[in-house]
């Protein structure tokens, strides 16, 4: 019984250390996945073996073991790097142009869409 | 009926016009817009040669630091060292940092070429250039006393900016 508590004990504590190991882990690929390599051509830090990608990723773990969460890593190498090392560019004044537009092209496309198809409605009634 | 529909076809037109043309006209290559005018980080940094550290915060004391991203292994660096000795001449305090190299080299390499640097930071594993936002080497940023980036050089300096740090430093 004692044995069985102590098996019980250490499979909650492993559980625990593994769970929050694969936790950064995660957290560190979803990070690689969104840094552009800007020394490669179209990779992201994840993709990359470059030695530059290598650095990033070292200082990626670095900085999430001293406890920096996704938003504040980001914050921190855009700010060394600019916003092109990111994958998402935050919302700025010079990248308001490229959030807005798609939502644009989409609200013309179904105006002209709306035009059009009671254009041809109205045609097929005669 | 007619009329909405074209002109919502020509706005849709310009706008993919605009945005191709926008396109053509973004630099795909990492530049140093995004740092000018913002202040280096305040770091820890490991003299070469010494048990000792250097806090980059001591750098109030030069009225300009120029700092180096250097390596004995960068063909590049020894291109433009003849440049940081002249700059040195010119009594330029520059603030060398040794880049993923192993020591022996970086001294066989100074004692070589000359030395240029009033201080050596060393670099080992590359994460401390993160920092400055260092990419590869050379690379050479010009700092005030305030530890502003006044100019940051991507690649080996050549006389035309020897000239133009020369230029910033003796307008102050």
């Amino acid at each position: 019984m004692k044995n069985f508590k102590q098996l019980f004990i250490s499979l909650i504590f492993f559980g625990i250390l593994f769970s929050n190991l694969f936790a950064n882990d995660n957290l560190q690929n979803k990070i690689y996945k969104n840094l552009r390599c800007i020394v490669c051509q179209g990779q992201s830090i994840a993709d990359s073996n470059s030695d530059f990608a290598n650095t990033i990723k070292s200082v990626v773990n670095d900085k999430v073991n001293e406890g920096m969460n996704e938003k504040q890593i980001y914050n921190f190498l855009s700010q060394k790097y600019g916003d092109w090392i990111l994958y998402n560019p935050p919302l700025k004044g010079n990248s308001y142009l490229l959030w807005i537009l798609p939502y644009v092209f989409f609200i013309i496309g179904a105006i002209v869409l709306f035009f059009l198809l009671k254009k041809t409605l109205k045609h097929k009634r005669y | 009926m007619r009329k909405i529909i074209l002109s919502l076809t020509i706005v849709l037109i310009s706008l993919i016009i605009l945005i191709l043309f926008l396109g053509l006209k973004t630099k795909k290559i990492y530049d140093t817009k995004d740092i000018i005018g913002k202040p280096i980080s305040k770091l820890e940094l490991k003299i070469l040669n010494e048990n000792n550290n250097f806090n980059t915060a001591d750098l109030r004391k030069n009225n300009f630091t120029l700092i180096n991203f250097w390596a004995s292994w960068c063909a590049p660096c020894k291109k433009e060292h003849k440049h940081l000795i002249s700059l040195k001449k010119k009594n330029i305090k520059i603030l060398g940092i040794n880049f993923k190299d192993k020591t022996s080299n970086a001294n066989e390499f100074l004692k070589k070429l000359g030395n240029p640097y009033y201080l050596i930071a060393s670099d080992q594993e590359g994460k401390t250039s993160v920092s400055f936002g260092v990419y590869g080497i050379p690379e050479t940023i010009l700092v005030n006393k305030d530890l502003i980036i006044v100019k940051k050089y991507i690649g080996p300096l050549d006389k035309n900016d020897v000239n133009k740090i020369l230029e910033i430093v003796n307008k102050k």
